[in-house]
């Protein structure tokens, strides 16, 4: 969309063109087609369904972390652990096991499925479409890319039948180094190597394909916004993953090779491992976002009419927390001995994110302001998302100080805060996109009546489930325990009811997955009528197997 | 734009190596960092004190022994009240508890970690390894003084008691094959 003048007449011409040529839609056999592809839209499925299934496992995680919690006392983990090792646990297996499973849903939710279905899925799904080019610059790249992830999350899954990986999602040192000896952490810390490497090349084919592949006239300062986000998240992709690679890799050899890159013992320092991986980590967590941006100004235009308001404001803004993102990392380390004068600047450096980000959100309030608007179900996920987005946000800005942090460290309250802006943000952009894509891509409608209910039932399930943990968090609860004292257990029982109905809403998507694919009305090329000005909605529904063979002119018109 | 590609790839590759490379050389980088501005309360050396003042601070003396390394180790005292900049000596007393000799040394640092920067040692036991012989007990000293320049430090003006902490490991050799295991 943007502000790009398109001819969509003469796309549809296109798209004609395509739907009637022989070799354009020529697909190879099912084994060829899907596990040797090379195709940007089937490995975007790929992808997608990758994502999916991820999310069932960390979902299903997180469903035994709330029945564990929803009372005081330790009620199921010992039976758990039980039929894990295959015979009575004791109770420190039982508690490892927790640590297990908070490691296990936090690794699993971050690299396989908001990663895979923000970058891999859309990304790879969009990206070639929407700057008007027929495939990504490296296809066969493209293709191992999404096959490295098939090892790495076989190893992390397999990790718990010998022993477990019981370190956080972060895998600090000492811990990760010498606390936690067998085979499941080096299985870990492999599995983080292969997705690591998977989004590396993700990034550079990323690049390369939006420099060097953009249709005639689609000038940078034309490009959609969600391909805008992609680029500066490939760029994050491309700085920060290598520095978790290198620190993860010096896990490894003080674990397995007697280097004391971590170890005091040796003149190491564990607070070193921190700084490494939060100097990936912070810029990690934008990755998991900006693409959601990218997605939520698609929307928001389209089911306003209207183009994006602030169009390079909207740009520069996503560049600008890139930027600053990779400055901030040490406000997750505010309780390491930091000396005041750098708690401050990490204080004020991790603020002015908000800028940008207030940029980002009153930019789409303002596209909405005096748009012809409608509300079908991708509409309410993305307005969902800016109000879950901010009180994120909001949360973000308490926590960014340094003083305020030496209490707040550890608590639920954190816990309330990066879970409303990912596990509310991050997801709400996803079903955003899922259900805007979904016609394009399956060529299908989706149930307007179960995504209407999937999201009212999921938007009143995440909201109990996770508000709640701000007042335990300031009461003082602290993450990561399976036990709490008994003041807590109102709001634990409110949180884990949230749960189940959120888990209500989750089925609610996959009946409408399902019935949509198989009874589905079919999509027009463009179902969303208008507003809708990106090039995929001038293909077919879905887009040719191949698209632009005539590459599309984007006209001259108006540039920024 | 087959050429162009190639050459965003290879800018992109090259890219990754800096990164990567900019992850391994932290390591040094960190440490010199850490002795260069005390950051973790990482003392500074020394050769003469400046003289005192007559502001007085007291330094807590803290022995730890890894468990994998069979000594006894402990201040003599406590602690002492010393002037800032005034040249003060401690000495703590480590004994081989086990049969045979051990190699151990000392890792060090003082809380809180602002003091890192002013807490000057001109002499350690903890800048070299230390060897005892079966049931051997050595005194072993470290001299220091506080940089009167603490004082005028916003940070760290107020700073009433510093302590320094040593804990001895087994040394390389003895470490690693504890490690191992």
């Amino acid at each position: 969309m943007t502000d790009t003048a398109l001819h969509p007449s003469a796309f549809q011409a296109h798209g004609h063109d395509h739907a009637h040529h022989h070799d354009a839609d020529h697909k190879p056999a099912f084994f060829a087609r899907w596990f040797m592809s090379t195709n940007h839209k089937d490995i975007g499925t790929l992808y997608l369904i990758f994502a999916i299934c991820a999310g069932i496992i960390g979902g299903a995680v997180s469903g035994l972390m709330r029945a564990e919690l929803a009372h005081p006392g330790i009620q199921y983990l010992q039976g758990w652990a039980s039929m894990l090792h295959g015979g009575e646990a004791s109770f420190d297996e039982s508690l490892h096991l927790w640590n297990v499973l908070i490691t296990a849903h936090g690794l699993i939710m971050v690299f396989f499925m908001v990663m895979p279905a923000m970058i891999g899925g859309f990304g790879n799904w969009f990206v070639p479409i929407m700057i008007g080019a027929p495939d990504m610059a490296f296809p066969r790249m493209n293709n191992i890319s999404f096959w490295l992830l098939i090892p790495a999350f076989t190893l992390l899954l397999a990790s718990p039948f010998f022993g477990g990986a019981g370190n956080g999602w972060t895998l600090y040192a000492p811990l990760s180094t010498y606390g936690e000896p067998g085979p499941s952490t080096d299985m870990a810390i492999l599995s983080l190597h292969l997705a690591g490497a998977s989004s590396i090349l993700g990034a550079i084919n990323f690049i390369t394909t939006i420099f060097n592949m953009r249709a005639p006239g689609m000038t940078l300062h034309k490009m959609p916004l969600f391909v805008w986000s992609v680029l500066v998240t490939a760029f994050l992709l491309l700085l920060a993953l290598p520095v978790l690679a290198a620190a993860i890799t010096m896990l490894l050899t003080d674990r397995n090779f007697g280097t004391t890159f971590f170890d005091p013992a040796g003149g190491g320092d564990p607070i070193l491992y921190q700084h490494l991986f939060w100097f990936f980590g912070h810029p990690e967590v934008y990755i998991m976002i900006l693409p959601g941006f990218g997605i939520v100004s698609q929307i928001i235009a389209t089911f306003s009419r209207k183009p994006v308001f602030g169009y390079l404001g909207m740009a520069y803004a996503m560049v600008a927390i890139g930027v600053v993102g990779f400055v901030v990392w040490a406000h997750h380390m505010f309780t390491t001995g930091l000396s005041v004068n750098t708690k401050m600047y990490f204080t004020a450096a991790t603020m002015v994110i908000a800028v940008p980000t207030g940029i980002k959100i009153f930019s789409w309030i303002a596209t909405m302001w005096g748009g012809s608007m409608r509300f079908p179900t991708p509409m309410v996920w993305a307005i969902g998302f800016i109000f879950m987005f901010t009180v994120g946000g909001v949360t973000g800005v308490v926590l960014a100080n340094g003083g305020i942090d030496d209490y707040m460290q550890d608590t639920y309250y954190v816990v309330a805060h990066f879970h409303y802006v990912l596990s509310l943000g991050a997801v709400f952009s996803l079903f955003a996109g899922f259900y805007y894509w979904f016609p394009k891509m399956s060529g299908k409608m989706y149930s307007e009546f179960l995504g209407q209910l999937h999201f009212w039932v999921f938007f009143v399930g995440v909201n109990v489930m996770f508000f709640p943990m701000h007042f335990l968090g300031l009461q003082g609860m602290p993450r990561r325990y399976p036990d709490y004292p008994d003041a807590y257990e109102h709001w634990n029982t409110v949180a884990s009811v949230g749960y189940m109905i959120m888990a209500a809403g989750m089925a609610i998507f996959f009946v409408n997955l399902v019935w949509s694919l198989i009874a589905g009305k079919k999509a027009g090329d463009n179902p969303w009528g208008e507003g809708a000005t990106t090039l995929e909605w001038t293909l077919s529904s879905p887009p040719p197997f191949h698209q632009f063979e005539t590459l599309p002119v984007i006209d001259g018109g108006r540039d920024h | 734009m087959a050429g162009g590609a190639r050459r965003t790839a290879i800018l992109a590759v090259v890219g990754i190596c800096f990164m990567t490379g900019l992850a391994w050389a932290s390591v040094p980088l960190y440490r010199m960092f850490c002795q260069v501005t005390g950051l973790n309360g990482t003392t500074q050396r020394g050769l003469a004190a400046p003289g005192a003042t007559d502001r007085q601070v007291r330094v807590d003396f803290d022995a730890n022994v890894s468990p994998k390394l069979a000594w006894k180790f402990a201040p003599e005292h406590p602690s002492d009240t010393v002037a800032v900049g005034a040249r003060d000596m401690a000495f703590f007393t480590a004994t081989n508890t086990s049969n045979k000799p051990l190699t151990g040394t000392a890792t060090f640092n003082v809380t809180p970690a602002q003091a890192g920067k002013y807490f000057t040692k001109i002499q350690c036991f903890c800048f070299t390894q230390q060897t005892l012989q079966p049931g051997e007990t050595v005194r072993m000293p470290v001299i220091f003084y506080v940089d009167p320049k603490m004082l005028a430090d916003s940070d760290a003006a107020d700073i009433q008691t510093i302590t320094l902490s040593y804990t001895f490991y087994p040394s390389d050799a003895e470490g690693k094959a504890d490690r191992g295991a």
